[in-house]
């Protein structure tokens, strides 16, 4: 996306905390005007104490209550500047995330599908932070910083114009010392990261398989392989770390001369008569604080920068483009009796890249399909298509006669029971887990369901029973007993169409053989989608979709495969003779 | 702490000049005002041009000192910084490995990482910044005061006041924040564990219609972590325009108090100015401190960590033992379980108990058992990766506790479950079996492993990279790849944990052949859940929850053993009638 794309996105999201922003800014101006007006004061102050009984205590005194004054109003001024930035930095934080969050669930998933799940996390949690970090503070330094440089500027000229200029023409200096050094510290701190990344990968691959690793006693070579490592990332550690760590004492160094320079002349003019002591007093505060501005605003460059960045990376997938929403007209799938008509149907994932090409099947309402093929093969994609996950690129799926393009969604899916390989379970309780498909389903109802498949009785041993609360991606619970949590979701809510994908991979034979027999009863009068690994399943089947390298080659039952002596008959073969 | 902290001492030298530097670095720093005070009373009072001169000129050489001076400080601390940590990460590094195989389940391998790699960095951030910063801010904060005693005692009681007041307020805003900048970050776990969830189950909550009630849920949490972060914010937002209120407080006072000094004659204007620019240099050194607090910090809590995983003793795993010598078994017996139970990490739970079967050198074994049996324990405890709770185990007459070093890693190879492969080459990776395994060896064992075909399909042949975690292979070819690196050993004792499962059924038979025909007649442990690929073996082991439901081969086993009947009628009998 382009820059400018973002940051009208970024503004869009500001814009909403418009009134925050502009109290902000009044108020940056404010305190601004004002820190800068206390060194002035203070000169003055200094002028009015003169020497032994040449005090002007009635001039200092109300100079000083002034100072007071002016002191108080910029402190309040810089407080509700920071509140202001802080309301507007986390309520954009929370509107982006709460955006990108809502973006997920209506995401194609595609989207989802092609790319990395720790990359999108890190886009909704790291990015959404150092974005608002980075484009609201690195705005409002800048803000300040360009005020705090002019309001300098103009006061110092005010008081001795050629100091001033004196001052101008020596601060590049600094700013050159700067970007020289962060140029360098940037090239070693790129090898440094480089490095480390190696290094981070490394330790990654072999510690995460130690047991891999330990099992070939590699353990002297992986030493070696990471001395040399590690001795490389030493050497330009140790200089990146000391080339960023120059940059302070460098340009403390270059202000600390700025310093003397403005000291000397102003030491002569004051000699010479033309400024006072206390204007000396300013300028050499000003000279101190002149040159932090210019710091602070070469980072909030690099800030900002990143900030943008991060910003188009989260604007990527708020504005990632949206599944079709249903027809305001689509119809509710009610009723079904669980006939399934695929016609004509051409899909790809990519249009490089063809898959299924005019595939044509037509289901019974209670047949069972059984999907079958190497690994690999691409069965899932039936799954897709049946669950309206991806659309067909061409032709149509009829469920009872109807397109499921004007089937709304929900009832599409409300009308299938899935159980896919990959179990998933959310964090909550069993209980929480179970009910899923079924809102307000009673405990009776959830220990029923659990019954059926077979969950009842690990459930009831763990300490809490249905109520036991589990972590992420189910926690402790091993794959198994997480297949059989999946299960039972789907006992609970009886829906009229299945799909089974390898469902019982992870359980151990003698368990499966029990869920065989809930399925068994589960699919009777059901239309069912089986992804099947197990010969029993397929030889029952209505109907066989032989699946290779993505499309259907060969269909019909089993002894119609067998007696075609094709691809099927071979894999049948292949795997069952031993 | 202290363990970890001893690796300092190779950096001695580094650590005391560092520090050392930065002191001398502050105290010309501290001279600065001074010299200006010279300027105000001595050069502009008397008008002399030339004193004035030669003070900025002294102010220019202080200049110059002070930055060789930190330069050489910032030198030393990033050398012992980084020689340090480097040392740390090796010497952790290196005690990881040592972990028994119990151990690493304890820990679990992502908190290894973690200490090995961030936890070292915010170490090496602390000593860095303990080095140049400890003890410059709070000498340049006391140095500050000490100075306008010098100047003034009177007006330098204002800076014995300031100074504690201002200490509190940073420190007390800093302590009252950091633990709620720990509940912040839970909270972000919160909606990151969220996201991730539903990133990895949008199938599933869809196919349900969860979408609003997921977006409700997170809502609510994003909610709580906006509010929690307003309320941290606003708690440290009041740190600066307090500081900037109590330094231009003291200031005003100071000035008033100076300008009585100056009336009564015992100041003189530019001795006021100096003072002036001690007030001023004190709140910046302040927050720099507060600073450095927290890292340091978080950088004793990460050196604790570190230090707790090097606390956990090595398990010597080839100690020798008088019990364990005396007993010994019949050198025909390539494995012998003798009575063997075992307990993970005391658990209490047993995941074997009393397994007693001894194989015959050249034997193949077949072990089968549903999920969670115990399938995977039995043999790990060939090659030693676990210790037997009770019993011995014994591989070619020697109980495995009593070997030493890579004698016994040296006769097994194992296959396991998952195939890992590691960044490198193909070659690479074949030669973790066997060190200097030539090429023709290699192209041998992929041959016997049903591989070679992956490897023919490969632009560089053997020399094809293989990324990390083999992303850039399938299941399948992972899985034969790490066969191939187990049969390149030509080991005495192979065994394959479950390891055909990604292979289709044709490459299995195809593998199972040609482990047949291997000339150096190895023994052989096949773990499996299908009886199709044990079905052959010399023996077959049942195991039932951890123990041994039957034993022998599989006609017998059909007719005695209820439990490997019902695992194959699981598998066989519809398609068998």
């Amino acid at each position: 996306m382009a820059k400018g794309g973002t940051l009208i996105n970024v503004l869009r999201y500001i814009g909403r905390y418009w009134y925050y922003l502009i109290v902000s800014l009044i108020c940056a101006v404010v305190y601004s005007l004002l820190s800068l007006y206390v060194p002035i004061l203070t000169g003055d102050a200094i002028d009015m104490i003169i020497g032994k009984g040449n005090v002007n205590f009635d001039g200092l005194a109300s100079l000083l209550v002034k100072m007071a004054v002016v002191v108080a109003v910029a402190a309040i001024a810089w407080w509700i500047m920071g509140l202001c930035n802080n309301k507007i930095t986390y309520s954009v934080i929370r509107d982006v995330r709460k955006d990108a969050f809502k973006k997920i669930q209506k995401l194609h998933i595609s989207f989802i599908d092609s790319h990395s799940h720790g990359d999108m996390v890190s886009r909704v949690i790291a990015d959404v932070d150092t974005f608002a970090d980075g484009l609201l503070m690195g705005f409002s330094q800048l803000f300040t910083g360009i005020i705090t440089i002019v309001a300098t500027l103009v006061f110092m000229v005010s008081i001795n114009f050629k100091i001033a200029l004196i001052v101008v023409v020596l601060t590049p200096l600094s700013l050159i010392a700067a970007s020289v050094v962060a140029k360098a510290t940037f090239n070693m701190s790129k090898k440094q990261s480089e490095i480390r990344g190696k290094q981070t990968a490394f330790i990654d691959e072999m510690v995460g398989n130690l047991k891999v690793v330990k099992a070939h006693s590699h353990e002297d070579e992986n030493m070696e392989v990471f001395d040399e490592v590690n001795d490389e990332l030493k050497k330009c550690s140790t200089k990146a770390i000391f080339y960023s760590s120059i940059t302070n004492p460098l340009t403390r160094f270059i202000n600390g001369l700025v310093y003397a320079v403005v000291a000397l002349s102003g030491g002569l003019e004051v000699i010479s008569g033309v400024i006072s002591v206390g204007c000396l007093s300013t300028l050499l505060i000003y000279a101190n604080q002149y040159t932090k501005p210019f710091n602070e605003i070469s980072g909030v460059v690099t800030e900002l920068q990143t900030a943008l960045a991060c910003a188009a990376r989260i604007f990527e997938l708020i504005n990632y483009r949206e599944i079709v929403p249903d027809d305001d007209d689509a119809y509710v799938l009610d009723e079904v009796q669980g006939s399934v008509e695929l016609k004509n149907v051409s899909f790809s994932y990519v249009p490089e890249r063809k898959l299924i090409e005019n595939f044509n099947v037509k289901v019974e309402p209670g047949q069972r399909v059984a999907i079958v093929g190497p690994t690999g093969c691409g069965k899932t994609t039936i799954i897709n298509l049946l669950m309206r996950f991806y659309d067909v690129n061409d032709g149509e799926i009829l469920i009872d006669g109807h397109n499921v393009q004007n089937i709304t969604r929900e009832s599409l899916r409300t009308n299938f029971g899935m159980v896919l390989q990959e179990t998933w379970l959310k964090s909550g309780t069993i209980r929480d887990n179970i009910a899923m498909a079924k809102e307000n389903a009673t405990l009776d109802e959830v220990i029923a369901a659990a019954k059926a498949a077979h969950a009842h009785s690990f459930i009831k041993r763990l300490e809490k029973g249905y109520d036991t609360v589990i972590g992420e991606d189910g926690g402790s619970l091993s794959q198994g007993q997480k297949q059989l949590l999946c299960i039972a979701r789907l006992m609970l809510a009886l829906p009229p169409m299945l799909i089974l994908d390898e469902a019982t991979s992870s359980i151990d034979t003698r368990t499966e053989l029990k869920i065989q027999n809930a399925f068994a009863k589960l699919m009777k009068g059901r239309t069912s989608f089986i992804v099947a690994h197990r010969l029993s399943t397929i030889k029952e089947a209505d109907i066989i979709l032989v699946m290779k390298d993505g499309n259907v080659i060969e269909q019909g039952n089993h002894e119609e495969l067998m007696a075609r002596n094709g691809f099927y008959t071979n894999l049948y073969n292949s795997q069952f003779e031993s | 702490m202290k363990k970890i902290l001893v690796y300092l001492k190779e950096y001695k030298k580094e650590t005391v000049l560092a520090p050392l530097f930065k002191l001398l670095e502050a105290s010309f720093e501290l001279l600065v005002p001074i010299v200006v005070a010279a300027i105000v009373d001595t050069g502009i009072k008397n008008g002399d041009k030339r004193y004035v001169m030669y003070c900025v000129l002294i102010m220019a050489a202080l200049g110059v000192i002070g930055l060789t001076c930190s330069l050489t400080a910032q030198y030393f601390s990033a050398k012992a910084a980084v020689g340090y940590s480097c040392k740390l990460r090796r010497v952790v590094f290196s005690h990881i490995q040592s972990l028994s195989f119990s151990q690493i389940d304890e820990l679990g391998t992502s908190t290894l990482i973690t200490r090995m790699t961030s936890d070292i960095n915010q170490i090496q951030t602390g000593v860095n910044l303990v080095l140049r910063l400890l003890l410059r801010s709070p000498f340049v904060v006391f140095g500050a005061m000490i100075m306008a005693f010098i100047v003034d005692v009177k007006a330098a009681i204002i800076f014995v006041v300031i100074i504690p007041i201002l200490f509190v307020v940073v420190f007390a805003i800093m302590f009252l924040t950091i633990p709620l900048y720990k509940q912040v970050q839970k909270g972000l776990d919160g909606i990151l564990g969220k996201t991730r969830e539903n990133l990895s189950g949008t199938r599933v909550i869809r196919a349900f219609n969860k979408q609003d009630d997921e977006i409700e849920e997170y809502d609510e949490k994003n909610e709580g972590l906006n509010r929690l972060q307003n309320k941290v914010g606003s708690i440290s937002n009041l740190m600066n325009p307090i500081t900037f209120v109590l330094i231009n407080g003291a200031t005003i006072i100071l000035i008033y108090v100076g300008a009585i000094r100056v009336d009564e004659g015992i100041l003189e204007t530019g001795q006021v100015v100096a003072l002036v620019n001690y007030m001023s240099q004190i709140l910046v050194e302040l927050i720099k401190m507060a600073n450095l607090i927290v890292t340091v910090n978080k950088a004793v809590a990460c050196g604790n960590r570190v230090s707790a995983c090097l606390d956990i003793p090595v398990e010597k795993a080839g100690k020798e033992d008088d019990e364990t010598e005396n007993s010994e078994s019949s050198s025909d017996n390539a494995v012998e379980f003798r009575n063997v139970s075992l307990a993970y990490n005391n658990s209490g739970e047993m995941a074997l108990e009393n397994i007693d079967f001894a194989v015959k050198k050249g034997q193949t074994v077949g072990i089968i058992g549903g999920t969670g049996s115990g399938k995977t324990s039995l043999v790990h405890l060939i090659p030693a990766f676990y210790k037997a709770t009770e019993g011995e185990v014994f591989v070619d007459g020697k109980n495995v506790s009593s070997y030493i070093g890579e004698e016994l890693s040296d006769k097994v190879a194992i296959v396991m479950q998952k195939a890992v492969l590691f960044k490198g080459t193909i070659r690479d990776n074949i030669k973790w079996g066997k060190k200097d395994a030539t090429d023709e060896e290699i192209n041998e064992a992929l041959e016997l492993a049903v591989a070679k075909d992956i490897v023919e399909k490969k632009e560089n042949g053997l020399d094809e990279i293989i990324e990390q975690a083999g992303r850039n292979l399938s299941g399948g070819q992972r899985q034969r790849l790490t066969i191939a690196r187990a049969l390149v050993k030509k080991p005495e004792i192979l065994i394959f944990d479950d390891s055909a499962s990604a292979l289709d059924y044709a490459t299995d038979a195809a593998l199972r052949k040609n482990l047949k025909q291997l000339s150096y007649n190895p023994t052989v442990f096949i773990v499996s859940q299908r009886t199709s690929s044990i079905k052959h073996a010399d023996i077959i082991v049942v195991l039932d929850d951890g123990r041994v439901a039957g034993m022998g081969t599989h006609d017998s086993l059909l007719e005695n053993c209820e439990v490997y009947r019902e695992i194959y009628e699981s598998q066989y009998r519809k398609a068998g009638e």
